[in-house]
């Protein structure tokens, strides 16, 4: 890391914004290096891409902003290239093309940037993805806050793919790709500073392979990656769209024992607390077996388990059967959770 | 010690509800003190699978909620006072003073963070040296010893920039003026865990031995609930009425003795006003005299002078809801203009308090009676 750092700035300053030679030191020794595809090494104002031949484009575009912008796991750069990604992904695409846009608080550590724009590339080439175009502003802000990250994905569509909330149906069986809430808990462990026995790491991932091992299959009605507001919120806005209701077994929910622990303490529901690498599909009865195992059969979704079925009992709702079999129902995430006193 | 799932297991929970339903024959009407309860009631749904004989009571178990709208004014007022930095726990964040919330502030300029201990806000004090640090420190025995030693923290680090805005109640008086209002059917209590795991079970046994009512220091699991439940109904099965701890992994009957001691070193008794319910007599802390330099509403008197409360909001029954008197449902304000967003009175204000809970789960009917069809 180190040699990585010789000749650099120790921290972002004014004029790295300015768009003058600061700028362009920044970018040919920070940001080139890493990015290496061909329209932007060319420094154009825009990329040109080959065409593309027939499928349907999807696009996406998402702005990342989060403190503490390094967190075990993970950093920003990761949430801002997996999240976009993931978000194409849901829609059945297969991303192909990125655009990054940062803006940098004055007084951002150079060793930080490097790092994250490190893990940007990384993230980028694990979904064989190519980021194309990009840009970089500096602001006066909150040093602790760090920088934020704005991506805009392009991905294309195969014939065949048509998923969403208007397919689902009664019957349907409701599949979670792994342990919830693990992305909310260890940031906020990171954020207050809290000292557990293990260490919480998020779970941002590319959900690409996935979504790659079920995709040619007939019966997948929908998929959503439920991040802010966590698994609830999304059931909550499927039952809401389809008018159906989607109901989950607390029991079969995954969830790690130090991140339960953890909510308990900071008195927050894991339901509601954010996700970054994963997925929930809604699929016919007669493929969910098959989703499952091949979703378990890949490294991102090996925690993959059946979580409930598609009823009518409360259109437009989403429940929960608690563990001795009660149910409630899951409304949207109204305000942010915080943490409470006692 | 028991894995934390155990406390969950649903073979474990069918059992105990048999033996619940075996033994509940007469009406029971538990009160609830803690607001933790409250919530883990509602999210395991607890009252409906447990026999309709009985009947939850949800007591003023949230600190948040019956502190005095006129301590958040003036958390508010100093988040905008130059120089001056607020530092407070995230629940105290959104909860509104007459005009303002400190998030709102915040949003405004004012330097307000949150803190997760209360040594983060003497961190603050010490980063910042130039700048007033205002902890603003609320909350029932559990959080009044780590409060009172942030005080201790600041004297021995001889910081002037620390000050706390501090509203600290106790929970067993507030106990006992609800068993001496004649008007409250109260059966039995289920005492709170994490302040019992401070002052410990003993404090209590006023409410077996004067009042004749049992007493079960509860987890928060659903099979410490259910367990506390079958506890109540089997003294009273028996003819007995004792305080006994269900909650055995973490609390004593001493409570705990170090804890204690600095809430000695720091704090005193004094009356006390709680939201909604008014003034009870020795039932919260103050800043001791010779602590006073510490003290927010001392050090900051002339600033805060001209902050008097509120009246009382109209259409609000909080003082009812917070005896176990009327449910949220009897209020004609919940959920039209009483809601988590707009509170009216103490029980909307935290997440914590019986009409939050009642509107997070206000769905609830509407899966009464609904069919599952598989």
């Amino acid at each position: 890391m180190q040699k990585l750092l010789d000749g650099l700035p120790k921290i972002i300053e004014s004029a790295h914004g300015t768009g003058g030679r600061w700028t362009h030191e920044l970018i040919e020794s920070v940001f080139l290096p890493y990015f290496r595809s061909q329209p932007l090494q060319s420094l154009a104002d825009q990329a040109v891409v080959p065409e593309s031949g027939t499928g349907r484009m999807a696009i996406s575009t998402d702005s990342f902003v989060v403190t503490p912008y390094r967190f075990p796991g993970g950093n920003i750069g990761d949430l801002a290239v997996n999240g976009t990604v993931n978000d194409l992904l849901m829609g059945g695409a297969t991303p192909a093309y990125l655009t990054v846009a940062f803006v940098l608080m004055e007084g951002l550590r150079v060793d930080h940037l490097v790092e994250i724009v490190q893990s940007i590339a990384n993230a980028a080439a694990a979904s064989a993805v190519s980021i194309i175009a990009g840009d970089t502003k500096v602001v006066c802000g909150k040093a602790e806050d760090g920088l934020f990250i704005t991506t805009t994905g392009v991905g294309f569509l195969p014939g065949g793919v048509n998923w969403g909330p208007e397919f689902i149906q009664p019957g349907d069986k409701i599949i979670l790709s792994g342990t919830v809430a693990d992305h909310g808990a260890s940031v906020l462990t990171k954020r207050y500073n809290l000292a557990f026995d293990t260490v919480i790491r998020s779970d941002t991932a590319s959900l690409l392979p996935a979504v790659m091992a079920v995709r040619d299959l007939c019966g997948i009605r929908c998929m959503r990656d439920p991040t802010r507001g966590g698994l609830a919120t999304t059931l909550a806005e499927l039952s809401q769209t389809s008018g159906l209701t989607l109901e989950a077994k607390e029991l079969c929910i995954p969830i790690r024992d130090d991140v339960r622990g953890l909510c308990e303490v900071l008195g927050l529901d894991p339901l509601y607390v954010a996700n970054e690498g994963k997925l929930i599909a809604v699929v016919a009865p007669d493929v969910a077996s098959t989703v499952l195992s091949r979703l378990q059969a890949t490294e991102v979704a090996r925690d993959a388990a059946i979580i409930g079925t598609v009823t009518k009992s409360a259109p437009g709702y989403a429940l929960l059967e608690t563990a001795i079999g009660a149910k409630r129902v899951l409304e949207l995430l109204s305000m942010e959770q915080l943490p409470r006193i006692c | 010690m028991p894995h934390l799932n155990d406390f969950r297991n649903p073979d474990v929970a069918s059992h105990l509800l048999a033996r619940i339903g075996e033994l509940a024959r007469e009406p029971l009407r538990v009160m609830e003190i803690c607001g933790g309860h409250t919530h883990a009631i509602f999210r395991f749904g607890l009252q409906q699978v447990l026999p309709p004989q009985i009947e939850w009571l949800h007591g003023p178990g949230c600190p948040v909620c019956v502190t005095p709208v006129v301590k958040f004014d003036k958390a508010i007022a100093l988040a905008h006072r130059p120089n001056t930095i607020v530092a407070a726990y995230g629940d105290l964040l959104r909860v509104p003073g007459r005009e303002s919330t400190l998030l709102r502030e915040r949003a405004e300029g004012g330097d307000v963070r949150v803190v997760y201990s209360s040594m983060d806000a003497v961190s603050i004090a010490l980063q910042n040296p130039h700048k007033n640090v205002v902890f603003f420190a609320v909350g029932f025995e559990t959080t009044a010893p780590a409060n009172a030693f942030s005080i201790l923290a600041a004297k021995e680090r001889h910081l002037e920039n620390f000050t706390m805005l501090a509203n600290h109640v106790l929970v067993p008086p507030v106990i006992r003026a609800l068993l001496e209002d004649s008007r409250l059917k109260i059966d039995a209590f289920l005492g709170p865990g994490h302040v019992s795991a401070v002052v410990g079970s003993q404090e209590y046994e006023f409410i077996a031995r004067e009042y004749g009512r049992p007493v079960v220091v509860s987890g928060f699991e659903l099979n410490d609930i259910l367990q506390s439940i079958l506890m109540i109904l089997t003294q009273r099965d028996e003819g007995r009425c004792d305080v006994e701890v269900e909650y055995a992994r973490a609390v004593r009957d001493a409570g705990n003795a170090k804890a204690k001691a600095v809430i000695a070193d720091v704090f005193e008794r004094q009356d006390q006003e709680w939201r909604g319910l008014g003034i009870i007599a020795d039932s919260g802390l103050r800043i001791k005299h010779e602590l006073s330099e510490y003290d927010a509403e001392i050090r900051f008197a002339d600033f805060l002078r001209d902050i008097s409360p509120p009246p009382p909001p109209k259409g609000c029954i909080c003082a009812a809801i917070l005896k176990g008197q009327k449910r949220p449902f009897d209020c004609p304000s919940f959920a039209s203009s009483c809601t988590p967003e707009r509170p009216l009175g103490a029980c909307m204000v935290s997440s914590e308090g019986a009409c939050a809970a009642y509107y997070s789960y206000r769905q609830q009917p509407l899966i009464q009676g609904g069919t599952y069809d598989e």
